[in-house]
């Protein structure tokens, strides 16, 4: 399947860009990133903070399912409403620093849009860390759902003999 | 995770690339893999190892030698590894164009 979001992490770079076309005009896009309201939605966070001006910050936050909190935050550095917006990111209480993110909105047609995000991080092996972490989380996944498996099966043979004692 | 052999660590070594490459053309023992090399024969050795463990090769025994294959499912596992990561970010980046649409047919 062909993904509408492409990646681009060159080899030995410590950068990586972010591409992605949307069927929708260049200012939709854009108050996606603007509206505190908006971006709480499609990042399925709460939104602290978002002072989208230069000299700028802002603060989401999530709850994962066992009730842990995560927050992300950065600086903004700049804002050029419907063409791009300039900050860090980092996610607090992790040993990740702090990464750059430039991020630029295009108009293609007048019903066609484009975003395109230059990260940058402060390593080499911090990128490809990063990188790796969803595809990481996938093989934990898969471990896991394998993990209940067993121990569901443990627990069937379990009863099995359970009930042949019974018997 | 601890896998006790990261595929990513094993393919960033060019000896051990240029091993994958040499065995993908053709089945080869360690001896025979060992000879395109000017290397010493325990390094070479230990880089067939790392390879095996991480399941880029897999080891077939015929009579009284020991021959290794490549195993192209694993080497495509890795060229996949970018997948989750762009994956991610397409749901995001969906969700947002979902929402924005219903914004505008809302306005």
């Amino acid at each position: 399947m062909e993904l509408k979001t492409k990646i681009n992490a060159e080899d030995g770079k410590q950068e990586l860009t972010i591409t992605r076309e949307f069927d929708l005009p260049l200012e939709l896009l854009f108050k996606a990133y603007a509206d505190p309201e908006i971006v709480a939605q499609w990042m399925g966070t709460k939104v602290v903070k978002l002072e989208n001006k230069k000299q700028g910050g802002y603060q989401f936050e999530t709850s994962d399912p066992k009730g842990n909190k995560h927050v992300f935050s950065g600086a903004i550095h700049d804002v050029i409403p419907n063409k791009k917006i300039t900050r860090t990111f980092e996610m607090e209480n992790t040993p990740f620093p702090a990464q750059l993110e430039f991020l630029e909105f295009e108009k293609i047609t007048d019903a066609i849009s484009k975003l395109t995000m230059h990260v940058i991080y402060r390593s080499v092996e911090l990128r490809d860390q990063i990188l790796k972490m969803p595809f990481a989380a996938g093989i934990n996944m898969a471990h896991n759902r394998l993990q209940e498996i067993i121990s569901k099966l443990k627990k069937n043979l379990l009863k099995t003999k359970i009930l042949n004692l019974n018997l | 995770m601890n896998l006790r052999r990261d595929v990513f660590q094993a393919i960033a070594d060019p000896t051990r690339r240029a091993i994958l490459l040499l065995v993908a053309s053709q089945t080869m023992t360690a001896g025979a893999i060992a000879s395109n090399f000017d290397t010493a024969r325990p390094t070479i050795s230990k880089h067939i190892q790392i390879l095996t463990e991480c399941e880029l090769l897999y080891q077939e025994q015929s009579g009284r030698e020991i021959y290794y294959h490549f195993n192209p499912n694993k080497m495509k596992e890795v060229a996949e590894w970018l997948m989750p990561f762009a994956k991610m970010w397409d749901e995001r980046f969906n969700k947002l164009e979902n929402i924005m649409k219903k914004y505008k047919a809302k306005k």
